[in-house]
C-alpha cells in the first residue's frame, strides 16, 4: 500500500484552504473563484482516480494524527469503498455544479461568497464521508448543515430564504446533537470512537442493553438530515436557496448524509428487529407522501424536493430491510438518484433562468424554444420514473424485488409490495407531469423572458449527467459495476452477496410491479391532468398535514412564549436587582462552607482575630524600635488608611446625588491604595492603581456629560419603603463587605509552607530572563492568559466603539452644558468670533504646558515598556501611560484640535496589538518549541545599553500596543459624542429654520 | 546619632506628610464647591508623592520613585480634565 497520508490529508483540506482563498477575493473575480473552485473539485476528484486501483483491490487507505491522545481520540482519515464511491460523487458532481453555477449565478451575486461556501461546504461533505472517527464525523455532519444553512441563505434579502434556511438549520442541527449523543453511546458501547473498531465490533452494539438509545438517537439524527417523514418539511423551504446548491446540497450529497450513515453503520446495527421497525415504516411512508404531494407541486424546484424526499424514503426502505441484498440497491439507488435529480436540477435552474419562472402552470411548449434541455430533461426524468434502459430502472427494480421477499413476517411486510407499486405509480406521474406540462401542450405566451437553449458550458453538466444516466441504464456491467461492487464492499465486506445489474432479469415479479407502476402511473397523470392544470395550489388529501405549521408553531411556542414567561420570573432590566441578586448569591455561596462544614466555631475565630491584634496593632513595636520596619504598621500608614477608607465610605454615601464629588473622593481612596502596595513593596501594582485611576477620573467625567441631571426631589424617595431597600441593601453591602474582608484576612494569616508565589520568584530569572517576576508571569509564565486577556479587552473596545455610534443621549442632557452656553454668550461680546475658543482663551497656558509634555509622558512610557522585563513596568503600564499622553492633547485643545493634527488610528492599533502577540507566540512553533515558549538574551543596543531581549519584549509590544489602541478608542469613542450631538443639533436647527422659512412663504 | 537624627525626621516627614493627607481629605468632604473639592484632591496627591519619597528614602529603595514620577507627571491629568469639566461642562469638547 503507498502512503496515502499526503493526499488523503489534501483530499480532505483542499477544499477548505480553497474555500479560505476564495473568500479572501475580491468580488468582481467570478471567473477566477470559479476556475479556483472547479479545480478543486477536479484535483479532489484526482486524488479519488489516484486511489482508486486501491479501493478496487479492497484495501482501505489510512491516515491518522494524534489530536487528543489523552482521550483515546485521534483525527483519523478512512477511505475504503464506500466512503470512496461518495467522495467521487461529491468531487465530482462538485466540479459539474461550479460549472454550471458560474453561468448561473448573476453579476450582481457575490461570487466569492457563493464560491467560498460551496467549497467550504465541498469540504465538510468530504469529512462526513471519509471520517474513520465517529466525533469527527459529527463534527463534519454539523459543518454541512451550517454550510447549507449559510447557502440556503445566500439570497439573504429575501424572506423566504432566511426562514428556509432557519428552519433547516434548526432541524438538522437538531438532529446533529442527537447523533453526537448517539455516537457517544456506541463510542461507550465499543470502547472506542475509530470506525474501525466500531465496524469490526460485530453484535456488540445490537446486544448492548442501550442499542434503542443509542439507534433512537442515531436515528433521529438520520432522518432529519435525509428530510425523512415527519421531518421532510425542511427540504421543500430549502428551495429558496440559488438552484445549483438545491443540485448540489439537496439532492446530491447533504440529504444522503443520512442515508451514508445508515448505510455505514448498517453492518454493526441493523441485525435487529428495532432496526426494521423504525426505518421500514418511515421510509415506506415517506416513499409515499412524498411521491404523492410531489405530483401537486406547482413548483417545479417543489416537485423536485418532493421528489427527492421519496427517493430518499425509498433508500431509507431498503436499509431498514436488513438483507443485504436490500442494503445493495440502497447504494445503487444513492449513486443513481445523484446523477438523475442533479440533472434535473440543473435543468430546472435553465428553465428559471431562461424563461424567468419556475411555476409549472405558467410554463409549457418549451420544447420548440429549448430543444437540447428538454431533452436532457426527458432522459433524467424517465430516469426518475425508472423507464427500462436508464440507470433509476435498474436500481428501481432491485427495490421491487425486494420488497417482495419476506423480512420480518408481518402483516406491514406483506404489504410492502403494493406499497412500492403505488408510489412507483406516483413517481411516473410526477415525471410525466414534468415533461409534459413544461416541455409540451400549448406553448406559454406570457413567460417574463422569451426562452431559448443556455450557453454550452451551462448545459454540459447536466448533458454529462443525463449520458452516465443513460449509459449506466444501457451498459450497466461495462460502466458502473466495479464503482458499485467497490462501494458495496466498503459497506458489506464478507456479507457481500450475489447480485446482477443485468437490464433483463426475464419475466419476474418485479417487472411485472414496473410495468403497472408505468402503465399505472401514465394513467394516474392522465386523470389528474385537468385538476393539475387548474390554480389549485397543493395536493387535495394531505392540505391540511403541514409539517411546516406544526414547526413554526413549536418554535414560537419555545422562542417567544416561554422564553417570554421565563424572562418575566427570572430577568430585569434593573441594573440594582441584578447586582443585588449577584451579591447575595456570592455571600450565600460564602457562608455555604462554613455552616455546612463541621468545625466552624465563631468565638475560635473571633480568638484568633484577637490574637492576631495583640501581636500587631496593639505591640508597642513601632514605637520603640529604633528604625520603622518595611511591612510594618506606622502611624503615618495608619493616617493613610483612615484616608482612604473615609474616601471610599463617602464615595459611596455620595454616589446617589453627588456624582462628582463621588469621583473626585474615590479618586483619594485609588491613592490610599497604591500608597499601601508602595509601603507592602510591590512597586508594579501601585503604578498599575495610579494610571488605572487616573484614566478612569477622566472615563467618568466623560461619560458623566450624558447622565440625566441632579433630582433632589423624586417623589418616593423618602418612603418607608425605600427606605427599607436601602437599609436592606446597606446590610447586603456591609455582609459582603466583612465576608470579603474576612476571606482575605485568613489567606494571609493563615500559615503558607510553598506558595506558587515563591515558585515563580524562584523561576522568574532562570526559565523568564526577567527579574521583575509580575511581568514575567504576565508575559511568559501565563502568556497564554494574558493573550486570552487582551483579546478580550480589544473586543470590548471595539463593543464599546461600536454601541456608541448608536448612542442616543437622554433629551435632557442633549443641549450644550451651562457653563458652555453662558461663557459662549459672554465671549461673543468681548472677542472676535471665528477662533478656537478653547485655544485661544481657556486652555492657553494649560495646553502649551500640556504639548510640551507630550513627548516627555511619551519618553515615559517607552522608559517603562522598555525598563518592564526587570522592574517595574511593562507592556500594560507603558500603554497606559502613552494613552494617558494623547488623551491629555484631546483635553487640551479639543478632539477637533487634535483630529486636525494627529492621526490615531486606535482600532489598528488594537489589531496590530493582537497579531503581533499571536506572532510572537506562534514564533516558538517555528523553532518546534511549544506555543509562546519565550526566548531570551542579552543585547548591546546603542543609546540604551545592555538590554534583556526576550521574545516575550515582543509579545509585550503587542500588550502595549492593545492597551493603548482599547484606551484611546474608548475614551475617545464617548468624547466624540458630544462633536457629534453637536453636528445633529445643528443640522435639525437648520432644517426647522428652512421649514420655517417655507411655512413662511406660504 | 546623626543616624537617629535622620531616622525621626524622616519618621515625623511620614507623619505630617499623613496629617496633610488627612487635612486635604477634609476639604475634599466639605468643599464646599467642587473647586474646592478638586484642589484638595490635587493637594492630597502631591501629598501622597511626597510620602512615597520619603517612604523610599527610609527604605533606602529607589524602586518607589516611579509611582512618585508617575505621580509627579501625570497627577494634574485628573485635577486638568475635572477642572475642565467644571469650565465647560464636558471634559473633552
Amino acid at each position: 500500500m503507498p502512503d496515502a497520508k499526503l493526499p488523503l490529508t489534501l483530499m480532505l483540506f483542499l477544499p477548505f484552504a480553497s474555500s479560505a482563498a476564495t473568500a479572501l477575493m475580491p468580488a468582481g473575480a467570478r471567473n477566477l473563484v470559479a476556475w479556483l473552485a472547479g479545480l478543486t473539485a477536479l484535483a479532489v476528484f484526482g486524488l479519488g482516480l489516484w486511489a482508486a486501483p486501491e479501493i478496487y483491490a479492497g484495501t482501505v487507505l489510512r491516515a491518522q494524527y494524534a489530536w487528543l491522545p489523552e482521550y483515546g481520540l485521534n483525527f483519523s482519515i478512512r477511505l475504503d469503498g464506500f466512503a470512496w464511491a461518495f467522495a467521487m460523487i461529491v468531487s465530482g458532481i462538485g466540479a459539474l455544479v461550479v460549472l454550471y453555477a458560474r453561468y448561473y449565478m448573476s453579476p450582481d451575486d457575490s461570487a466569492p461568497r457563493f464560491f467560498a461556501f460551496l467549497l467550504g461546504f465541498m469540504g465538510a461533505m468530504l469529512g462526513v464521508v471519509i471520517s474513520g472517527n465517529l466525533i469527527q464525523l459529527v463534527f463534519f455532519w454539523e459543518l454541512t448543515s451550517l454550510f447549507s444553512f449559510l447557502l440556503i441563505a445566500y439570497w439573504h434579502h429575501k424572506d423566504a430564504a432566511r426562514d428556509g434556511a432557519r428552519m433547516a438549520l434548526t432541524v438538522t442541527a437538531a438532529g446533529g446533537l442527537s447523533l453526537f449523543a448517539g455516537m457517544l453511546i456506541i463510542g461507550h458501547i465499543v470502547g472506542s470512537y475509530e470506525l474501525d473498531v466500531v465496524l469490526s465490533s460485530g453484535r456488540t452494539i445490537v446486544d448492548h442493553a442501550m442499542y434503542p438509545a443509542a439507534l433512537a438517537l442515531v436515528a433521529f439524527g438520520a432522518l432529519t438530515k435525509s428530510a425523512q417523514f415527519p421531518f421532510h418539511f425542511w427540504l421543500p423551504r430549502a428551495m429558496t436557496a440559488p438552484t445549483p446548491v438545491s443540485a448540489y446540497l439537496h439532492s446530491a450529497t447533504m440529504v444522503k448524509a443520512g442515508v451514508f450513515l445508515l448505510a455505514r453503520m448498517w453492518p454493526v446495527m441493523a441485525a435487529s428487529d428495532y432496526w426494521f421497525w423504525v426505518f421500514t415504516p418511515v421510509g415506506a411512508a415517506t416513499l409515499l407522501i412524498g411521491a404523492f404531494l410531489a405530483m401537486f407541486q406547482q413548483d417545479l424546484k417543489g416537485l423536485l424536493a418532493y421528489s427527492t424526499i421519496s427517493h430518499l424514503g425509498l433508500i431509507v426502505l431498503l436499509l431498514g430491510l436488513g438483507s443485504p441484498l436490500a442494503a445493495v440497491a440502497a447504494i445503487f439507488h444513492m449513486i443513481n438518484h445523484a446523477t438523475f435529480k442533479a440533472s434535473l436540477f440543473m435543468a430546472a435552474g435553465i428553465i428559471d433562468h431562461e424563461a424567468g419562472t419556475r411555476d409549472i402552470r405558467q410554463l409549457g411548449g418549451l420544447y420548440r424554444a429549448m430543444p437540447i434541455t428538454a431533452t436532457l430533461a426527458m432522459a433524467a426524468a424517465a430516469a426518475m420514473a425508472g423507464v427500462p434502459l436508464l440507470n433509476g430502472f435498474l436500481s428501481k427494480e432491485m427495490f421491487f424485488a425486494e420488497t417482495i421477499e419476506s423480512h420480518v413476517d408481518s402483516a406491514f411486510d406483506h404489504t410492502l409490495p403494493y406499497l412500492a407499486t403505488l408510489a412507483g405509480m406516483f413517481s411516473v406521474a410526477y415525471s410525466l407531469r414534468l415533461i409534459d406540462q413544461v416541455f409540451f401542450g400549448p406553448e406559454a405566451t406570457d413567460l417574463p423572458r422569451k426562452p431559448h437553449d443556455p450557453a454550452i458550458w451551462m448545459l454540459a453538466p447536466a448533458a454529462l449527467l443525463a449520458l452516465m444516466c443513460l449509459l449506466v441504464g444501457v451498459l450497466p456491467t461495462w460502466t458502473i459495476s466495479g464503482f458499485l461492487s467497490a462501494a458495496v464492499f466498503g459497506v458489506l465486506g464478507a456479507l457481500t452477496p450475489e447480485y446482477s445489474l443485468a437490464v433483463w432479469h426475464g419475466l419476474t415479479p418485479a417487472l411485472l410491479m414496473s410495468v403497472v407502476a408505468l402503465g399505472g402511473g401514465t394513467l394516474t397523470y392522465l386523470g389528474l391532468k385537468d385538476y393539475l392544470s387548474g390554480a389549485v395550489e397543493g395536493p387535495p388529501l394531505l392540505r391540511r398535514l403541514s409539517g411546516k405549521r406544526l414547526f413554526e408553531r413549536a418554535i414560537a411556542m419555545l422562542s417567544w412564549r416561554w422564553a417570554r414567561v421565563l424572562e418575566e420570573l427570572l430577568g430585569t432590566n434593573r441594573l440594582q436587582s441584578q447586582l443585588r441578586a449577584l451579591v447575595v448569591i456570592m455571600v450565600l455561596a460564602g457562608c455555604w462552607p462554613l455552616l455546612a462544614g463541621a468545625g466552624f466555631s465563631p468565638a475560635a475565630a473571633l480568638a484568633s482575630v484577637g490574637v492576631w491584634l495583640g501581636n500587631t496593632w496593639l505591640s508597642p513595636r513601632w514605637l520603640t524600635s529604633s528604625a520603622p520596619m518595611v511591612g510594618m504598621f506606622d502611624p503615618a500608614l495608619l493616617l493613610v488608611w483612615a484616608v482612604g477608607v473615609a474616601c471610599a465610605v463617602g464615595a459611596a454615601w455620595q454616589a446617589k446625588y453627588h456624582r462628582l464629588v463621588a469621583l473626585i473622593l474615590m479618586g483619594g481612596s485609588g491613592l490610599a491604595t497604591s500608597i499601601t502596595f508602595v509601603w507592602y513593596s510591590a512597586p508594579d501594582l501601585a503604578l498599575t492603581q495610579l494610571l488605572v485611576e487616573i484614566v478612569t477620573v477622566v472615563l467618568i467625567l466623560l461619560g458623566l456629560r450624558w447622565m440625566p441631571r441632579r433630582d433632589e426631589l423624586i417623589p418616593d424617595d423618602q418612603l418607608t419603603s425605600a427606605r427599607l431597600r436601602r437599609l436592606r441593601d446597606l446590610f447586603i453591602a456591609i455582609a459582603a463587605g466583612c465576608g470579603v474582608a474576612a476571606l482575605a484576612f485568613a489567606v494571609l494569616t493563615s500559615e503558607q509552607t510553598a506558595t506558587i508565589g515563591d515558585e515563580m520568584i524562584r523561576r522568574a530569572h532562570p526559565e523568564g530572563g526577567g527579574h521583575n517576576v509580575v511581568n514575567v508571569i504576565l508575559v511568559d509564565f501565563r502568556g497564554f492568559d494574558t493573550l486570552g486577556e487582551i483579546t478580550v479587552l480589544g473586543a470590548v473596545a471595539i463593543t464599546v466603539f461600536a454601541l456608541l455610534r448608536r448612542f442616543r443621549p437622554a433629551r435632557d442632557s442633549f443641549a450644550a452644558p451651562d457653563q458652555k452656553r453662558f461663557q459662549t454668550e459672554y465671549d461673543s461680546t468681548r472677542y472676535a468670533p471665528g477662533k478656537d475658543p478653547i485655544n485661544a482663551h481657556y486652555m492657553l497656558v494649560q495646553g502649551v504646558i500640556i504639548r510640551l509634555l507630550f513627548p516627555v509622558i511619551c519618553a515615559m512610557a517607552a522608559f517603562l515598556f522598555m525598563r518592564g522585563h526587570d522592574l517595574p513596568g511593562g507592556g500594560f503600564i507603558g500603554g497606559l501611560t502613552f494613552a494617558i499622553a494623547f488623551i491629555l492633547q484631546y483635553i487640551a485643545g479639543g478632539a477637533r484640535w487634535v483630529e486636525d493634527r494627529l492621526v490615531v488610528l486606535p482600532v489598528r492599533w488594537i489589531g496590530a496589538g493582537i497579531l503581533l502577540a499571536a506572532a510572537t507566540g506562534l514564533g516558538a512553533l517555528l523553532f518546534g518549541r511549544p506555543f509562546l515558549t519565550t526566548a531570551f538574551r542579552y543585547v548591546e543596543l546603542p543609546l540604551f545599553g545592555k538590554t534583556p531581549m526576550a521574545s516575550a519584549l515582543s509579545f509585550d509590544l503587542g500588550v502595549f500596543a492593545l492597551v493603548f489602541g482599547a484606551t484611546v478608542l474608548m475614551l475617545i469613542a464617548i468624547a466624540h459624542q458630544s462633536i457629534r450631538v453637536y453636528r445633529t443639533m445643528e443640522k435639525a436647527s437648520v432644517r426647522e429654520k428652512a421649514a420655517a422659512r417655507s411655512r413662511g412663504d406660504v | 546619632m546623626s543616624m537617629t537624627i535622620l531616622t525621626w525626621s524622616l519618621m515625623a516627614a511620614q507623619f505630617m506628610l499623613a496629617i496633610a493627607m488627612v487635612c486635604a481629605c477634609l476639604r475634599m468632604f466639605r468643599g464646599p464647591r467642587a473647586q474646592d473639592r478638586v484642589l484638595a484632591m490635587d493637594s492630597l496627591y502631591l501629598n501622597g508623592m511626597g510620602l512615597m519619597l520619603v517612604f523610599g528614602i527610609v527604605s533606602g529603595s529607589t524602586l518607589y520613585f516611579e509611582a512618585a514620577l508617575v505621580i509627579a507627571l501625570l497627577g494634574f491629568v485628573s485635577t486638568v480634565a475635572l477642572a475642565k469639566f467644571l469650565m465647560r461642562g464636558e471634559a473633552i469638547e
